[in-house]
């Protein structure tokens, strides 16, 4: 007997067989990702699932209970090294879980209006597109004054710290006002709702060039906000559309998981610009892969989706 | 005068339905029922039966068999991609109101040979005249292209089938098919038709049905997944939590050796 074929598993809820190695596997590349970045992985991991055929909104919602798990994996390796922001983490939740809601409306008001899938597109070129660059341009220059001996200086936001109701992040060595934390929250709570993703490639890069943080904590808090909003995205789909596979899930997290463990421990010993310029690359990658689906012609014109509920 | 060439002609159209056919079938399966464990990945479904008859096999023509099965049916919305304003966008739909999940053909020769044109479209025994969109909401002329598409996909997909020449005919009373049936089978009924033609003319239709169910553990997820979405979810979530945590006290068990 074949191995092939003896680690095909048949999901019940996506009422497809698919292989368990690749599973794990695809599950533990991700995690490696997460945990080394702070990101969740599933603007990575979405569009792979698709491609080896789990039903879109089985995807989605699935990836969102696998990240969960990555994501509290990798927290907690943070957590011992100290590098979580609770404070900060929890004034970006709460504008986060605001942002998502916001998101919804504005996700079903474009549903109404059809195109909503040429929407979510076009917004990941847009975004990984803008971040992507911005990170590579900005990291390149980190790499190059470090070489040639110049210090690095933090970038100093005159209106961040003009504003109200200061409140002090100790781990992240700020002291600046609790404003810009809640925008940046809710601005990704909305792209992430839309964009069907946890948020935290707009998210990580926000903290950095934004909040000023410093890179280490940045990932750390990230996972840690992640967490409570795919959660919450998990319960959502669970509820409403019953798409929550929880036999992919599995199989997804197991890599996962130990991915996040692995992926920490490389992230710690590299180098902030380093790291920097690796996510800029991947983002990137994603966006040209993303922007050539649109640019060339599909070698099949047509689609089925399924109408209607099941 | 009228009346009796009508009931004349009435006659005779009973006389050429199928219902007076000389010879039925008499079925096997080799199974009623598909069970869709963790580690379902496909089957293979035997079907064999006998011809039953009154009279002495006819002479003149050859006895043929068909065989099909047709999974459940579900309404589809196949859109179409088009270039506008220089990228690839989704521009027309058309919903095409059933479409099988899964179906098969098997004949004992080629299609065109066993089955008159005529024979096929009253059936709807081939997968283009199985799958026909009644009432399809057309945006643009060209629904047939949407149907197509349809077909075509399923087929790349190995969901729609047609295998000439698969069902074996011994002495034109024993007949023997197996069709294999993909991994990514949807639950339902299954509904199998067997026709026995001669000179191309349907002569005796049997139908039966297979039963594609999910098992054990599969059944137990799908019917908590449905039934009780608050606890599957909560379950789910626990899982990835419990999870998380068991890998990253592991990993630091690890080290700390």
């Amino acid at each position: 007997m074949r191995l092939r074929d003896f680690m095909q598993i048949y999901l019940p809820i996506a009422e497809v067989s698919v292989n368990a190695f690749l599973l794990l596997g695809m599950g533990g590349l991700v995690g490696i990702l997460s945990g080394m970045f702070g990101v969740g992985g599933g603007f990575l991991m979405t569009p792979i699932l698709f491609f080896i055929g789990i039903p879109p909104a089985v995807a989605v919602a699935t990836e969102a209970n696998q990240i969960v798990a990555s994501s509290f994996s990798g927290v907690l390796a943070h957590l011992r090294r100290k590098t979580v922001d609770l404070r900060m983490g929890t004034v970006l939740l709460v504008g986060g879980l605001v942002g998502a809601a916001l998101g919804v409306v504005v996700f079903n008001y474009l549903k109404s209006l059809g195109q909503v899938d040429l929407l979510v597109k076009l917004c990941y070129v847009v975004f990984l597109g803008i971040i992507g660059a911005m990170m590579f341009v900005e990291s390149l220059k980190a790499i190059r004054n470090t070489r040639k001996g110049v210090a690095p200086k933090r970038k100093k936001h005159g209106w961040v710290h003009k504003l109200p109701f200061k409140m002090r992040f100790r781990t992240s060595g700020l002291y600046i006002s609790a404003i810009p934390p809640l925008i940046v929250g809710v601005c990704v709570g909305i792209l992430a709702a839309i964009m069907g993703v946890g948020g935290g490639f707009i998210m990580v890069p926000a903290m950095i060039y934004i909040l000023g943080m410093p890179t280490k904590v940045v990932v750390g808090t990230s996972l840690f906000q992640i967490i409570f909003v795919t959660a919450f995205t998990t319960m959502l789909h669970a509820t409403t559309n019953y798409t929550v596979d929880v036999a992919l899930a599995v199989l997804l997290l197991i890599g996962g998981v130990i991915g996040a463990q692995i992926g920490t421990t490389i992230g710690t010993r590299m180098k902030a610009e380093q790291l920097r310029i690796l996510l800029a690359i991947m983002v990137l990658a994603v966006c040209v892969k993303l922007a050539l689906e649109l640019l060339i012609m599909p070698s099949e014109l047509y689609s089925i989706g399924a109408s209607g509920g099941h | 005068m009228l009346s009796r060439i009508i009931t004349l002609f009435m006659l005779s159209l009973v006389a050429m339905l199928p219902a007076q056919a000389a010879e039925e079938v008499v079925l096997g399966l080799s199974q009623d029922e598909v069970a869709i464990t963790a580690t379902f990945d496909g089957s293979r479904i035997e079907v064999f039966g006998a011809v039953k008859r009154e009279e002495p096999i006819p002479q003149e023509t050859q006895l043929e068999v068909v065989v099909t099965v047709s999974g459940p049916s579900e309404p589809v919305t196949v859109r179409k991609k088009d270039k506008r304003l220089g990228i690839w966008v989704n521009t027309e739909s058309v919903l095409v109101d059933s479409a099988p999940s899964f179906y098969a053909v098997a004949t004992s020769g080629p299609f065109k040979a066993v089955l008159q044109d005529q024979e096929d479209l009253r059936y709807g025994i081939s997968i283009e005249r199985a799958i026909f969109s009644i009432g399809a909401s057309i945006l643009s002329g060209g629904a047939e292209d949407f149907t197509d598409a349809v077909i075509r996909i399923r087929e790349n997909n190995g969901l729609y089938k047609m295998v000439e020449n698969s069902v074996d005919v011994e002495q034109q009373t024993l007949f023997h098919t197996s069709i294999n049936m993909p991994a990514n089978l949807i639950e339902g009924v299954y509904a199998t038709r067997i026709f026995l033609t001669r000179g191309g003319e349907v002569i005796s239709v049997y139908e039966t049905a297979i039963d594609v169910r999910k098992v054990g553990l599969e059944r137990w997820l799908f019917n908590l997944s449905r039934q009780q979405p608050m606890i599957y979810g909560l379950m789910s979530l626990a899982i990835a939590i419990f999870s998380g945590w068991a890998a990253s006290t592991a990993f630091r068990i690890l080290r700390e050796r």
